[in-house]
C-alpha cells in the first residue's frame, strides 16, 4: 500500500498539472524516494491513484534510468562512462570498484549497501574521471581514493 | 574584456544571492522591461542583437521567439532546459549553480517577451546542487515580488517550477522534454507542429538553453549592439567554452565568440599535457564532427564551415595517446544507450555500429567494416531518423572516419589495437569475439 506521506506527495505533485496523468514521473520518485526502488505493487497502485493502467505507468518508468524497477542498494555509485572520464581513466575507477565491492555495473553487494550504475557525462569534464554517490558529486577521482569515499557511506 | 555572464561569479563558487545579485545590477534588466517596453520592444531587441541558441544548435532566439502567436491566449509557457547531458559538456552547471538569479532574470524576460504565465526550469537529476540553488533562488526572487502575480507591480504574472529529470539524455531534445514534463516517455514529437505554436500540453512554449537565458537581462540592459560588438566575428556575443581531455588546465571560460581553438587549448588550457599532442577535438560535445585544424574561430559560421558544428563549445580533446576507435566507440556505446528506441535506424543502427567498432578494438575487425560504418553514417543522417539524435551520433563517427582513417585500418590489418591491450570498457566485454560483420563478409 502506499503510505499516507507517499499519496500526499503525489498529490501535491499532480495538484501542479493539468491532469492527473501528467504527475507521472513524479509519483514513481516520491515511491522511490520512500522505498529506494519501485516494485511490482508500488506501480500498480501508483496506476490506480492517477487513474492509469499499469502498462502505461510502466511503460514510463522503465523508459527512465534513474527510476529503479529492481531492488537497489542503500546507496547508488553512478560512475560517469562518457567520454572525457573515458579519456582521463575512467576504467580503472570501475576495475577498483568492482574488486573492492565484488559487483559490476547493475548489481549489489551482498550486504545491500551499494549499488553500482554507470551513468552518462555527471557534466564536470573539466574534472574527470568523476562519479557519484547517492547526492554527493566526486571529481578527479584516483582509484585510490575509493575506500576512503565509500567509507562514508554506511 | 566584457564577461556579461561570469563577470559577478564569487571566487569561492557559491552562488550568488539575491541581495549580492541586486547589488551589481541585478534585475535592473527586468525593471526597465516592466516599466515602459513592451514585449514587442524585448522581441526587438533580442533580434537586433543576433544572440543564437547557446545549447548546441544554435537556432536565432528572437526568431524562434517570434514564432509564437501573438494573440493573447493562454496558458503558454517558458521553459528553460537545464538538462545539460551531451559528453563533454559542463557550461550550464556554471551557470546554474553560480549565478541562478541571471537565469531567472533572463526567464523572466523572454517570457514577458512571448506571454508566458507559466515557466519551468527542467533539470537534469545528476545536478543536484543545481536543484538545491536554484529552488532557493526562485523561493527569494518570489519573496522580492520579481516572480507571482504583478510582478514590480506591472500588472504582469509568472510561475516558475523547478522539474528535476529522472534520466536519458533524450529528455535534452526540445520536444522530447515536452513529453518528459507531461509525465510521458521522453519520445521526440513530429514537427510540425513547433512547440512555439503547440508544445508543453498543447500550447505555445519556448524552450531556450541556460546560456541563452544568461545572455538576455544583459542585452536588455546594454542593448542590442553592445552585445554583438563582444564578439570576434559576425555571431554575436560571448560564449562559455570548456575544454576537457589530455590538457594542462582543463576548465570553462567565458570569452568573445570567435576566439580560435587554438586560442582555447594553448592559451586557456594550457596547451596539452607534456608528451601528448593534439590530434583532433570536437569542438561542442559528443555529437559533432572533429575539427583537426586549431585555427578554426570557434563561432556557429566558421565551425560550419571547417565542416563541424560549434555545438556547446566545449572542447573534447583527442590526443596521440588515445586510440580514436575507442574514442568513437566510447560516443557510440553512449549514443546506443540513449537512443529512446522510438525509430528503427536509430535503433538498431547505432548498437551495429557499436558492435562494429568493439570488435574493431578488439582485434576482430575485417575487411569492409570501415565501408560498412560509412554506409552507416550515410544511413543513419540527416532525413533518415525521426529526430537529430542519430545524425549527431554520426558526426563524430564520420568525421573520425575521414581523418584517422589510417587508424581505422591499422586495427583491422594489425588485428588488435596499437593502443591498448584489452577492452575492459562498459559492455565491451558482451561482444568479445564477436564479430557482427561476419555473416554480411561471409555471404561475398
Amino acid at each position: 500500500m502506499l503510505s499516507r506521506e507517499e499519496i500526499s506527495e503525489i498529490d501535491h505533485a499532480t495538484s501542479a498539472v493539468p491532469y492527473r496523468q501528467a504527475a507521472c514521473i513524479e509519483a514513481l520518485k516520491v515511491v522511490q524516494a520512500h522505498r529506494r526502488w519501485v516494485s511490482d505493487e508500488s506501480l500498480r497502485e501508483v496506476a490506480s491513484h492517477l487513474k492509469m493502467s499499469v502498462d502505461e505507468v510502466d511503460a514510463v518508468a522503465t523508459f527512465y534510468n534513474l527510476i529503479f524497477r529492481k531492488p537497489v542498494g542503500r546507496h547508488i555509485i553512478l560512475v560517469c562512462d562518457s567520454i572525457s572520464c573515458w579519456v582521463m581513466g575512467y576504467e580503472q575507477i570501475r576495475e577498483r570498484l568492482r574488486a573492492h565491492l565484488g559487483i559490476d555495473y547493475g548489481e549489489t553487494t551482498t550486504d545491500g549497501r551499494y549499488t553500482m550504475l554507470p551513468n552518462p557525462c555527471l557534466g564536470t569534464c573539466d574534472c574527470a574521471p568523476a562519479l557519484m554517490i547517492d547526492n554527493d558529486l566526486y571529481r578527479k577521482v584516483t582509484p585510490s581514493m575509493l575506500e576512503g569515499i565509500l567509507e562514508k557511506y554506511s | 574584456m566584457e564577461k556579461p555572464l561570469t563577470q559577478h561569479i564569487r571566487a569561492d563558487g557559491k552562488p550568488l544571492t539575491l541581495a549580492e545579485y541586486e547589488r551589481v545590477g541585478g534585475y535592473s534588466a527586468l525593471r526597465k522591461v516592466l516599466s515602459g517596453m513592451t514585449p514587442g520592444d524585448v522581441l526587438t531587441v533580442v533580434k537586433e542583437s543576433n544572440l543564437r541558441g547557446r545549447g548546441g544548435a544554435g537556432f536565432p532566439t528572437g526568431l524562434k521567439w517570434s514564432f509564437v502567436p501573438q494573440d493573447g491566449s493562454k496558458p503558454r509557457y517558458l521553459i528553460c532546459n537545464a538538462d545539460e547531458m551531451e559528453p563533454g559538456t559542463f557550461k550550464d552547471r556554471l551557470l546554474l549553480e553560480c549565478t541562478p538569479h541571471q537565469l531567472i532574470e533572463g526567464m523572466i524576460i523572454a517570457a514577458f517577451a512571448i506571454g508566458a504565465d507559466i515557466s519551468y526550469v527542467f533539470l537534469r537529476w545528476a545536478y543536484r546542487d543545481a536543484a538545491r540553488i536554484i529552488n532557493t533562488a526562485i523561493h527569494e526572487a518570489k519573496q522580492a515580488g520579481y516572480l507571482g502575480a504583478n510582478i514590480l507591480r506591472s500588472g504582469y504574472n509568472l510561475e516558475m517550477h523547478l522539474h528535476t529529470g529522472a534520466g536519458r539524455y533524450i529528455c535534452g531534445e526540445e520536444t522530447a522534454l515536452l513529453n518528459s514534463l507531461e509525465g510521458k516517455r521522453a519520445i521526440p514529437r513530429a514537427k510540425p507542429p513547433f512547440p512555439q505554436v503547440s508544445g508543453l500540453f498543447g500550447r505555445p512554449t519556448i524552450v531556450n538553453n541556460v546560456e541563452t537565458l544568461c545572455c538576455i537581462p544583459p542585452i536588455i540592459a546594454l542593448g542590442a549592439e553592445w552585445f554583438r560588438k563582444l564578439s570576434l566575428t559576425s555571431d554575436a556575443g560571448t560564449k562559455i567554452y570548456g575544454v576537457s581531455g589530455k590538457v594542462k588546465k582543463p576548465g570553462a571560460w567565458e570569452l568573445p565568440m570567435g576566439v580560435t581553438l587554438r586560442e582555447l587549448i594553448e592559451e586557456h588550457a594550457g596547451g596539452m599535457l607534456d608528451g601528448h599532442k593534439f590530434r583532433g577535438a570536437l569542438p561542442g560535445g559528443a555529437s559533432t564532427d572533429f575539427l583537426v585544424d586549431l585555427d578554426v574561430k570557434m563561432d556557429y559560421t566558421s565551425v560550419a564551415a571547417a565542416g563541424s558544428r560549434l555545438g556547446t563549445g566545449t572542447v573534447v580533446v583527442l590526443d596521440d595517446h588515445t586510440c580514436p576507435v575507442g574514442f568513437v566507440r566510447n560516443l557510440e556505446q553512449f549514443f546506443a544507450q540513449e537512443s529512446c528506441g522510438f525509430c528503427t535506424p536509430c535503433r538498431e543502427g547505432i548498437p551495429w555500429i557499436r558492435n562494429i567498432l568493439t570488435a574493431m578494438e578488439n582485434g576482430d575487425g575485417q575487411p569492409g567494416d570501415i565501408e560498412l560504418l560509412e554506409q552507416h553514417a550515410l544511413y543513419l543522417g540527416p532525413g533518415h531518423t525521426f529526430c537529430a539524435f542519430a545524425p549527431g551520433a554520426m558526426e563524430p563517427l564520420q568525421s573520425a572516419l575521414k581523418y584517422f582513417r589510417d587508424d581505422f585500418e591499422r586495427h583491422i590489418n594489425e588485428h588488435a589495437c596499437p593502443w591498448r591491450h584489452a577492452v575492459n570498457d562498459h559492455n565491451s566485454h558482451n561482444f568479445s569475439h564477436f564479430q557482427p560483420n561476419q555473416y554480411a563478409a561471409d555471404t561475398h
